[in-house]
């Protein structure tokens, strides 16, 4: 019988690297946004945590557990990695979007000069630290941006332009690196 | 001529420059300006009204003058300041607005009639005939005025935008922002001072001075050396702010690589900053500002602090006989400078009887410069003082009519500056921009001393507002000296002789005081009766004696005229700069769905729509035009089957106990009806009673929907829906959704559709199965997915969903298979028609103007319920029976061709727009019917079948004679997508 063949959103695209900076795939199997009614939120967090061993995010922030993380999404929360446990569709309303995202890592020494090229908030280590997140644009798109370690974030947005944040981040890199080759002259 | 003075270029590193194609040689950390005085050129360019030779006035970004154009040719860049511009090898300048030379320049003519082209001029003299302006007047004078140009290509230089963050911004890196930059450094604050200079230092780098009783370079040195080193600093050098906009936001441009030769791939050209501050300290120092006096626009006049800069920082001399004019104490150093030189020094001039000044020239107290002599360069001046006029030879004047504070960043708020008799210059308001603070000669702080006291108090203050910590150090010692002056505006000169106040428009004393004759009093009306102020300097050097003199004329205070509006940006900001990024592939996100590679094997040309690239139709070999394609996909769908990607419809997940009540009140019909496991054509208003988008929505579950939306609508909709929720609605537990980009979905379309999907399927459909608008959940080879039975082309139809990263695998298979049945994939064209035929709407016909009525659907609206924009939809005006309604065309005369756009017009009436009758929203010939099929809305439409219309296109100049028929032309009672 055939079968149908998965296809990822930067399969062949990824990973690559300019100057300092590396982006890599991070895209997980699931991603599942997690909606509940006003005054369900701590047994939806105490659910989650039984099922994911990760509590619900704050206002700006992710929790994580191994590869399991869960993300303020805005006006919701984005799980990604696990397939959500049954016991939570009990208590929360989940929406499977596993593939209507892409994820993307970029890491390196320079990551944060690339970035303040497209996106307008303070990615400062002071400022924005490891767990933060923000919704906020990528040049023109809307994205999630979350600082995972020192010098490395992940982008989470629209699948559809997974090809359109490659594009941006690499005209990015390019100046930075550009822009560094001239101090080594 | 270049001095032996060491200065602050590197003589070891020689650099080759052409300057009007002659070649010449500079040093590294030379500007062209510098350069060019070096290698004895005084004149490079000409003036903007009268083509008056002009040379170097200054040496920063104030010039009027030495504008030049930079690597002409393709991607050339005009107006480029010389003083500026730091030399590169290779570096190819051309002055502006000359012919055929600078320095045989024809139009310098134009500087005899003179006397006729005051201002106002042009005012009174090109109003008649009135077509001559645009046909002859405009383009003679454009041509014989103004700056330089480009050239009409495309530049190959990148730019970029980017973001910065502060808790201190310190704009200006000369003493006083440089005291400040290491105090709020040293206390921990995140600092950005920017400079617009290639190097911090400010006038320390060219007047020099003690600081500490050592040569103020040591300190300089120590002291940028402390701020590289501290993390918590950074340093935007060649960054000049441009702009002050809200909540402590600034625009800042960097010149990035103008000074580079071989650029690396990927460098941009400029970079334009939004740098965002808790607080700011505005360090920007201030301009040496002239004196009006009779032909003081020669080559080889310039500003006294000028004339040091060249001396001292770049070893340059731009003459052999310097003499100096000037109203004020700072005029000494110069003085200084000149002999540390060894250079000749024909006079000091001096408009102050009591000025203290001693020295081994001829000093002339109480005495101004009336007048001056020499075309292309300075070779005398007159100097008129109590015992008549001398005439000196000298091929430098030197002048300084005191300092004004470069205050322009506190007043692009609304902030006015306010007068201080003391330094006779206006100084910037407190308050004026919030969070900023004032520190150094911006304020009217002159000596070294003082600024640096001012740096460091202002910095303190800014620390503890931000509860950090200062670390207290001695105050550096330094030059204390009182700035004294008096003022001196212009200098009364004979009739007819012009003394110049704004160099770059060619504005002067003379127009000043006919704009008054003209009763343009007010400083607002002077600057735009005579131009004044308004060219790429923006009045830098000319605006405060330009008030200065309109006060005088006016018999009015200083304070009393008051100043123009100071805007941004302080200095040009090139577009590119700030729009680059927005050109190509930046100007929007590129939506590629799952099958876009497949669409760009086929070589399917693509259409863009809410962001999404669709195809347009698939070629085959030997189809030369779109329409045989187009054709031939229609025919395969009403004969075979077609299939096509669908995805980019939006789609939005809507859950919780309240989902029902929801959709009843976002659509006119009712959904909280309908059983699970179906669907349902809904129609959604805007809170104004028009259309906003239509679609389908199914019931997945008790409390779960699947709303459809158009593709360019997506985002309106699921907008609208959250406004619902979230401002009218809160209280319903409801949670919405975009699963857009989750699910991949095709259109399986045609009479062998169920054929087709039965191969994909795991479990295959009966015939009794999935009746029209039914829908849920299937496996499709392996794999979870989503079926509806519901048709856009009027066949027996499907839409199959599985998640995308199946997308691409299944629509090659399904294509294949279709292929293997005498179908096809379709593209978006052939979609058209298919629609078209069966009459189905589109954002073509509710294109927010019409309501349910005009298109034949108010019966949909449920009287049961309220829905958003039922009240309004009520409206006398949406209701009346003389709107234009949604009906079908064809053509019956001679002419077969119908177009969308075109008006319609009953058969004997005039074709004026009083007598219009409706439009065409949309088109397609139906292979099919062999004819066009139209649709249109147009007045009392559902009474006039039968009956015939004109069809009118003044765009393409087309007329067809068409009957008025059903909108549906294709299978009228839906028995081939009922099966």
């Amino acid at each position: 019988m055939i079968k149908l063949t998965a296809k990822m959103p930067f399969q062949n695209l990824l990973p690559l690297r300019i100057g300092t900076i590396t982006l890599s795939d991070e895209t997980p199997a699931f991603m599942t946004l997690i909606d509940y009614p006003d005054g369900s939120e701590a047994g939806v967090s105490e659910a989650l945590k039984k099922a994911h061993r990760i509590p619900l995010a704050a206002l700006n922030r992710t929790t994580r557990h191994a590869e399991n993380r869960c993300i303020w999404f805005g006006k919701n929360h984005l799980l990604l990695g696990p397939e959500p446990d049954e016991a939570l569709a009990k208590i929360a309303r989940l929406t499977d979007v596993s593939d209507g995202y892409a994820v993307l890592r970029a890491e390196g020494k320079d990551i944060e000069v690339a970035l303040a090229r497209l996106v307008p908030i303070d990615l400062a280590l002071s400022h924005f630290k490891i767990g933060h997140t923000a919704r906020t644009l990528v040049h023109n798109m809307h994205a999630a941006v979350i600082r995972v370690s020192n010098c490395a974030f992940q982008i989470i947005v629209f699948r559809s332009m997974a090809q359109t944040l490659m594009h941006d981040l690499m005209r990015a890199m390019r100046s930075v690196d550009a822009r560094a080759s001239l101090l080594k002259r | 001529m270049r001095l032996d003075r060491a200065g602050l270029i590197d003589r070891a590193r020689p650099l080759r420059f052409t300057f009007d194609g002659v070649s010449m040689t500079g040093y590294q950390g030379d500007t062209l300006a510098s350069a060019l005085l070096a290698n004895d050129v005084c004149l490079v360019g000409r003036s903007f009204k009268y083509h008056r030779p002009r040379g170097i006035m200054t040496a920063g970004s104030e010039e009027p003058n030495a504008l030049v154009t930079v690597s002409p040719g393709q991607g050339q860049d005009p107006n480029v300041r010389a003083t500026t511009l730091e030399l590169y090898n290779g570096l190819s300048a051309e002055s502006q607005n000359r012919w055929p030379t600078l320095n045989w320049d024809l139009l310098s003519v134009i500087d005899f009639a003179a006397p006729f082209l005051g201002a106002g001029f042009y005012y009174k003299t090109f109003m008649w005939p009135k077509a001559f302006w645009e046909r002859l007047y405009e383009p003679l004078i454009r041509r014989a005025a103004g700056l330089g140009a480009l050239n009409g290509t495309a530049k190959d230089k990148t730019y970029e935008k980017a973001n910065a963050f502060s808790d201190v911004l310190i704009i200006g890196g000369g003493p006083s922002g440089l005291m400040a930059a290491i105090q709020a450094g040293r206390a921990g604050l995140n600092v950005i001072i920017a400079d617009e200079d290639v190097t911090l230092g400010g006038r320390l780098l060219s007047d020099g001075g003690e600081i500490n009783g050592a040569p103020s370079e040591e300190w300089l040195a120590t002291v940028k050396s402390e701020l590289a080193q501290l993390e918590n600093v950074r340093i935007f050098n060649r960054t000049t702010v441009t702009g002050v906009y809200d909540n402590g936001t600034f625009g800042a441009l960097e010149r990035v690589s103008h000074h580079i030769t071989d650029r690396p791939k990927g460098l941009v050209q400029d970079c334009f900053w939004r740098i965002v501050a808790k607080r700011t300290i505005l360090a920007s120092g201030a301009l040496e500002r002239f004196i009006a006096f009779a032909n003081n626009d020669r080559p080889g006049i310039m500003t006294a602090g000028a004339l040091r800069s060249y001396i001292n920082r770049y070893g340059a001399a731009p003459g052999r006989t310097y003499t100096i004019f000037g109203n004020n104490d700072s005029a000494f150093e110069t003085v200084l400078c000149l002999q540390e030189a060894g250079l000749h020094i024909a006079a000091y001039v001096d408009s102050r009887s009591d000025t203290t000044i001693t020295g081994d020239f001829p000093i002339f107290r109480g005495a101004v410069v009336s007048n001056t002599a020499g075309r292309k360069n300075l070779q005398s001046i007159t100097v008129r003082h109590d015992g008549g006029e001398d005439k000196i030879s000298t091929d430098v004047l030197a002048v300084s009519g005191g300092w004004n504070p470069t205050l322009h960043l506190s007043c692009h708020m609304n902030g006015r500056p306010i007068w201080d008799e003391l330094i006779q210059s206006f100084v910037p308001q407190g308050g004026a921009i919030a969070g900023m603070v004032y520190a150094g000669a911006c304020v009217g702080h002159m000596s070294t001393a003082a600024c640096l006291r001012s740096g460091s108090e202002n910095a303190l203050s800014v620390i503890a507002d931000l509860g950090a910590k200062a670390d207290p150090r001695t105050l550096p010692s330094a030059e204390d000296r009182p700035y004294a002056i008096k003022p001196l505006w212009s200098v009364a000169s004979r009739t007819g002789v012009r003394a110049w106040v704004d160099f770059q428009n060619d504005v002067t004393v003379k127009d000043i005081e006919q704009s008054v004759s003209e009763n343009y009093r007010s400083v607002e009306h002077m600057k735009r009766y005579t131009t004044q102020g308004m060219a790429t300097d923006q009045g830098k050097n000319s605006n405060v004696t330009a008030m200065a003199v309109l006060a005088d004329v006016n018999g009015w205070t200083i304070p009393e005229t008051g100043t123009t509006t100071y805007r941004p940006p302080f200095v040009p900001v090139s577009i590119a700069a700030m729009g680059f990024e927005g050109a190509g592939k930046g100007f929007a996100p590129e939506r590629f769905g799952s099958t876009h590679n497949f669409m760009m094997e086929r070589a399917a040309p693509l259409i863009e729509a809410g962001l999404w690239y669709r195809p347009s139709y698939f070629p085959q070999r030997g189809e030369k035009t779109w329409r045989e394609s187009c054709d031939r996909e229609v025919l395969s769908v009403r004969n075979a089957v077609g299939v096509s990607d669908i995805s980019t419809l939006g789609k939005i997940d809507i859950k919780g106990p309240d989902a029902a009540k929801f959709l009843d009140f976002v659509y006119i019909n009712t959904f909280s009806t309908i059983p699970i496991g179906r669907m349902k054509y809904g129609l959604m208003l805007r809170e104004d009673g028009f259309v906003m988008d239509d679609g389908t929505t199914a019931r997945l579950g008790n409390t779960h929907y699947l709303m459809t939306t158009t593709t360019a609508a997506a985002s309106q909709v699921m907008c609208h829906l959250e406004f619902v929720h979230q401002c009218l609605h809160p209280e319903w537990d409801v949670s919405l959704n975009s699963v857009t980009e989750h699910w991949t979905q095709f259109a399986i379309a045609g009479p062998k559709a169920r054929q087709l999907l039965n191969t994909v399927l795991d479990e295959p459909l009966k015939d009794v199965q999935w009746p029209f608008m039914s829908c849920g959940a299937v496996n499709v080879l392996g794999v979870w997915g989503r079926l509806f039975r519901i048709s856009f082309s009027g066949e027996l139809g499907f839409e199959l969903a599985v998640p995308s990263r199946f997308g691409d695998s299944l629509f090659r298979i399904l294509i294949a298979k279709a292929e293997e049945y005498g179908g096809c994939v379709y593209g978006m064209e052939a979609l058209n028609v298919l629609r078209v035929e069966k009459g189905f709407i589109t954002h073509a016909e509710i294109d927010g103007r019409v309501t349910a009525l005009d298109l034949g659907l108010q019966r949909l609206l449920s009287q049961k319920k309220d829905c958003v924009g039922k009240t309004a939809s009520a409206r006398p005006g949406l209701m009346d029976p003389e709107r234009p309604s949604l009906v079908g065309l064809k053509t019956v005369g001679t002419v077969k061709q119908l177009t969308a756009g075109a008006h319609l017009f009953n058969e004997e009436d005039p074709v004026k727009s009083a007598y219009d009758q409706g439009f065409i929203t949309s088109v397609a010939y139906s292979p099919v019917l062999e004819r066009y099929h139209g649709l249109g809305f147009l007045r009392h439409g559902e009474n006039r079948m039968g009956e015939r219309v004109r069809m009118v296109d003044h765009l393409r100049d087309i007329e067809a004679l068409c009957e008025v028929i059903p909108t549906v032309a294709f299978d009228p009672g839906g028995e081939r997508t009922r099966d």
